[in-house]
């Protein structure tokens, strides 16, 4: 689960490749590799590390606020996969 | 699709694109999301099946320095890792150095050999090394049914060189093995052999590619025997099959992956000479679509060939396409088809639902020969295992 109010960083040993549909995300650490499947999606992993919170990313990015349910899921599918981790 | 790691990979995630992302991939990307990179048809082995017709080192390999300027250029499209194979890639005199090369350009690397040259020195090598998977090939859970198509003494060989990585502590490796008619009833035992190294388990699908040629038609799975597989796998999730089965998903629910051939699209091969294949299996002029030593290099005839742009195009019509299974299946392997001699648009010779046997027949009494490997490697005067001479096992027996 993502804590809206809570700071995340990319993983450590994480690339980020910008694709028309978002992104492909690998880590070299678990060698796995995922699809970021929305372009904002991209902004906001970009973007973590910038800020203290999540919600301040998805204000930061313009996530429109109907959306941030399905990108807190996405954000915390790419937790689970270690893409992601709290700061 | 060779796309490795599929079972790996995050599942679908939220918000989804504008079009599904498998759409997005049959217009191509602008760089491949992996490939596979045979370093050099050398084989000490000369299994019947070899997807490459490896055994003879060609002349014109890459060197070293031709090695690294791929690796260089892998880096700068961040292509993040490659599946190295052969022939037997260890037998380059520079294996190592590519491998430390490419660690340190940010490339991963998961290779795939036989495991004759994995002793304890170059176990705790391998051991020490960062970004690098190990895949060591197999084709029978016994010695028996694999060395009848890998050769004698090509079973103790990789066992051996799974002992030397227990032993150095590389970690969880993975073992490969090709679905073949006499190993299906092994998968079991194959699955049970991972687990005892802690090692992941990695099945294929055999092609009529390289050798397989002459081989295949003896030794591809039976229809029963595509059943039993799919839902062998379909019951284990964390098996990994490099997508290569997604013609099975037309019996049911889809098989983890993306379903789709990547050839071309989101992956390919470089040989060992630097021609660019559409993927491992295609090793012949019809799907070359360039060479990297060429101006503009590897980029270019990813991005430019008319070869990688037209299978980037959507697909032509076809038997397939007024088939209820076609979203499954998406028509099968193009390397299946072509080098048994169908149509690109034909349906795989292996469907499920039978689709593909009369044009078979209709092949068959046509008397036209099939397309061979226009890339031929084979050591001349060193016989391959015969599988046709494949008595049963003793447990076949009792």
């Amino acid at each position: 689960m993502i804590d809206l109010e809570a700071s995340y960083q990319l993983s450590p040993n994480v690339s980020l490749r910008p694709e028309r549909f978002g992104a492909l995300a690998y880590s070299f650490d678990t060698r796995k590799l995922s699809f970021l499947k929305h372009p904002d999606l991209l902004r906001v992993v970009e973007s973590l590390d910038s800020y203290n919170s999540v919600r301040q990313v998805f204000e930061a990015v313009g996530v429109e606020k109907d959306k941030w349910p399905s990108f807190l899921i996405a954000l915390a599918t790419l937790e689970t996969s270690e893409m992601i981790r709290a700061a | 699709m060779q796309l490795e790691q599929q079972r790996d990979k995050v599942p679908a995630q939220p918000p989804a694109a504008t079009r599904p992302l498998v759409e997005e991939f049959k217009f191509g990307l602008d760089a491949p999301i992996c490939l596979t990179w045979e370093l050099t048809y050398a084989c000490n082995l000369s299994c019947v099946h070899c997807l490459s017709s490896s055994g003879r080192r060609d002349p014109r390999e890459l060197t070293t320095e031709e090695c690294f300027a791929v690796i260089d250029e892998l880096e700068r499209l961040q292509v993040f890792y490659v599946n190295i194979g052969g022939g037997e890639p260890m037998l380059r005199a520079d294996f190592f150095e590519i491998l430390e090369y490419a660690a340190a350009h940010k490339v991963g690397v998961k290779f795939s050999t036989n495991g004759t040259f994995i002793d304890a020195a170059a176990a705790e090598r391998l051991a020490a090394m960062d970004y690098l998977d190990i895949q060591i090939s197999i084709d029978g859970a016994d010695a028996q049914v694999n060395d009848l198509v890998r050769g004698e003494g090509s079973f103790a060989a990789a066992r051996a060189a799974m002992d030397h990585l227990a032993a150095a502590e590389f970690g969880p490796f993975k073992i490969s093995l090709v679905v073949t008619r006499h190993n299906v009833s092994q998968l079991d035992e194959f699955k049970a052999l991972a687990d005892a190294y802690g090692a992941q388990l990695r099945v294929t699908r055999l092609r009529p590619s390289g050798r397989g040629v002459d081989s295949w038609a003896a030794l591809h799975p039976t229809q029963a025997q595509q059943r039993e597989l799919y839902y062998w796998l379909m019951d284990r999730p964390t098996v990994l099959t490099g997508d290569s089965f997604f013609h099975l998903s037309a019996l049911g629910d889809a098989l983890p992956g993306l379903n789709l051939c990547g050839a071309g699209r989101v992956v390919c091969l470089i040989d060992p000479v630097g021609d660019v294949y559409a993927c491992p299996f295609v090793i012949h002029e019809e799907f070359l679509a360039g060479n990297i030593r060429n101006e503009g290099g590897f980029t270019r005839v990813w991005r430019e060939s008319d070869l990688f742009l037209s299978l980037r195009e959507p697909e032509s019509e076809g038997a397939c396409t007024s088939c209820g299974s076609y979203d499954a299946c998406q028509g099968g392997c193009m390397a299946s088809k072509f080098f048994v001699g169908l149509e690109l648009t034909d349906p795989d010779p292996e469907c499920v639902l039978g689709n593909a046997e009369p044009y078979l027949a209709a092949l068959a009494t046509s008397g036209a020969a099939a397309p061979s490997s226009s890339a031929d490697h084979s050591r001349p005067g060193v016989p391959v295992p015969s599988p046709v001479t494949l008595r049963p096992t003793r447990r076949q027996r009792a």
